[in-house]
Parts: structure tokens; C-alpha cells; sequence
């Protein structure tokens, strides 16, 4: 009880610290600085009309390699973590009726749409990362619906590393056309896609880096999935 | 003390890392405290994301008729992207070394593994 109190005190103290720190920072006024920048060009720079994406993958694509290399370092941790001799599905109870069915109709549905995220990146709300979980969560229903579901580990483990490998190579062509890692070769020097801005063929190479980081990070959550779903069996 | 006054935004966010850090100092079980770690993490994402806001202003797509003088600013939202991602990762992380906590004390309760210490 006591503890309960002190905590609540500090929590107080805390938030009002907070609270003071933040009623210096006008709220809804416009403070954009490099954002400006960014607004302005990101049409003629990028050819993508979404600006945050453009953002995330042209303007700063190195810095989203490192998030990408994080996830991966992240899903290595959980294999390397939960790593057992021997790992089986040790679920007792079967899906009911409506999961089951829901699941078997609802599957190509969950990853089709996770697949029209990462495509169209550039044009709307999303991207690479969301459309990634979307296709994770098609398996996760998968393996909740059916006790002796496992995904194809050698199949996604190699389209995983090809994805990955595919981000750098990307970069590695800018890297000898226009020289700088990550020039955006095909918006800059091909030229593809002017006249299109705001279509789907459009954007340099955004749809090509968010598809492979889509499935990249489908592959790479279904195996975390998959890691924390089984458990060790002794022999 | 007079009460900051602030926007309603700030003190959601506020809020929310306020709970999320009660979580962590009073919950015992280990599930709870990763719990609180990502109500946090909610709690500066929404944080991040009213700082970039401007009154008015449209999100920083433009087509339709919004324009780079009707959107708000794209650079919080793009960290925050990150921010989530990164967040999802060492929840996952995190929630490997509980699962490993469990198997090895039988119990989540962060008291009684201190004390099976040794």
C-alpha cells in the first residue's frame, strides 16, 4: 500500500514536470523546419505523393536499412533465445468451426490485402512495415487455427535473406550509377514514372525497396511467431 | 502550483506514459511490466506525433487537392514509423526472455525470482 502511494506521488511529480516542460511547446502551430523542405520537393525529388514515406525510404532509405537490420537482429535474438534441440507444436485444443473456416476463407484475403499495403507505399497511409505484420497476421490466424500448422521454415528463411539482400543490392546500383548508397537511380537517372506522379507506376524505386521490406518483414514475424509457439520436446 | 496549461493532445500523451509507468513500478508480474513498457511507448509515439501537427492542415499525402502549403509536418510521422517498428522489436525481445523466466523459476512473479536467485 505504502509502495502504491509512493509510486503515485512520483508519478506526480513526474506529470507535472512533464506538463510544465511541455506547456512551452505550442501545440497545432506550424514549427516545421526541414519538414518544409521535404513538402516542397518531395514530388520532383521523390515522384511519391505519400511525403512520409519518401521520407522513410528515399530521403533517410539508410537509416530505415538499420531499422530493417534491427528487426532482423531482433528475430535472430528470439530464435537464438528459445533455441531447443528439438521443437514441436504442443497445442492440445483444435480451432473451433468458425476459426477454422474463417481462417481457410479469410487466409489469401489477409494477404492480398497486407501485399496492396506495401505496394502502394507511396501513394497511401502504410508501407513496407504495416503490410509485413498484415501478412504475419495471416499466419498467426493460421497457426491459432490449426494445431499441426507450421510455416515452410526453409522457403521463408531464404526469401527472407533474398529481400534483405535485394535492399543493399538496390543501394548498390545507386552506388555505381549515380555515387552515393541508396541513389534513387530509377527516378533520377531512367526517369520512369514522370508523367504518372500519384499512380501506381510511379515513386523511383519506393514500390521495389517496400516490397522487399514487406515481405522481408512478413517472413521475419512469422518466424518470431513460430519460434514463440513451440516448445522444446525431450527426445 | 497552478495547473500548465496545455493541450488536450500533451496530456493524453502524458497520461498514458504516467500509466504505462505505474505499471512498471508497482505490477509484479513480468507480462504486466512489459505491458506498462509498451503503453509508454504509445504514450511518446502520441507525443511525437501532436508536436508535428498544425491546426487545420491536412496528412502529408498530396494528392487531392492538398498541397505542401495544407499538409502538416511529415518528419515526426516518419520517426514515429520507426519508433514502432523498433518497439515491436524489443517487445519481442523481451517477451523471448520472459517465456525463458517462466520455463527456468515456473513463475512470472518478479519477487519470488529474485529470491530463487543463486
Amino acid at each position: 500500500m505504502l509502495k502504491r502511494a509512493l509510486a503515485i506521488i512520483t508519478l506526480l511529480i513526474i506529470g507535472y514536470w512533464l506538463a510544465q516542460g511541455l506547456a512551452g511547446v505550442p501545440f497545432g502551430e506550424d514549427k516545421m523546419v526541414v519538414g518544409k523542405y521535404y513538402l516542397e520537393h518531395v514530388k520532383e525529388d521523390t515522384g511519391a505523393v505519400n511525403a512520409v514515406t519518401a521520407i522513410v525510404v528515399n530521403y533517410r532509405g539508410f537509416d530505415t536499412l538499420g531499422e530493417v537490420t534491427v528487426l532482423f537482429i531482433a528475430s535472430t535474438g528470439v530464435g537464438a533465445l528459445l533455441w531447443r534441440k528439438k521443437k514441436k507444436r504442443t497445442a492440445k485444443t483444435e480451432g473451433s468451426l468458425v476459426l477454422t473456416t474463417g481462417v481457410e476463407l479469410l487466409f489469401p484475403f489477409v494477404v492480398l490485402f497486407g501485399t496492396y499495403i506495401f505496394i502502394h507505399g507511396h501513394l497511401t497511409p502504410g508501407g513496407g512495415f504495416p503490410g509485413g505484420a498484415t501478412i504475419a497476421t495471416a499466419f498467426l490466424l493460421l497457426y491459432m487455427a490449426f494445431i499441426t500448422y507450421e510455416i515452410p521454415h526453409r522457403a521463408f528463411e531464404k526469401t527472407e535473406g533474398l529481400a534483405g539482400i535485394g535492399y543493399v543490392l538496390v543501394g548498390l546500383i545507386g552506388l555505381a550509377i549515380g555515387g552515393y548508397f541508396l541513389y534513387d537511380w530509377i527516378w533520377q537517372t531512367w526517369g520512369w514514372g514522370h508523367d504518372n506522379i500519384g499512380r501506381l507506376f510511379s515513386g523511383g524505386f519506393i514500390p521495389i525497396i517496400y516490397t522487399l521490406i514487406g515481405i522481408k518483414v512478413g517472413t521475419e514475424l512469422s518466424g518470431i511467431i513460430d519460434n514463440m509457439l513451440k516448445e522444446g520436446v525431450s527426445e | 502550483m497552478n495547473v500548465p496549461d496545455i493541450s488536450v493532445y500533451y496530456f493524453g500523451a502524458i497520461a498514458l506514459v504516467l500509466i504505462g509507468l505505474y505499471a512498471v513500478l508497482v505490477k509484479k508480474n513480468v507480462l504486466k511490466i512489459l505491458i506498462g513498457l509498451s503503453i509508454m511507448e504509445t504514450g511518446v509515439n502520441l507525443l511525437l506525433v501532436s508536436i508535428g501537427y498544425v491546426s487545420g492542415k491536412s496528412a502529408p499525402i498530396l494528392s487531392e487537392g492538398i498541397t505542401a502549403s495544407n499538409a502538416v509536418d511529415p518528419i515526426p510521422q516518419a520517426l514515429v514509423l520507426t519508433a514502432i517498428v523498433i518497439g515491436v522489436a524489443t517487445t519481442a525481445m523481451a517477451l523471448s526472455a520472459a517465456i525463458i523466466l517462466y520455463e527456468k523459476y515456473g513463475t512470472l512473479n518478479v519477487e519470488e525470482i529474485r529470491r530463487l536467485r543463486g
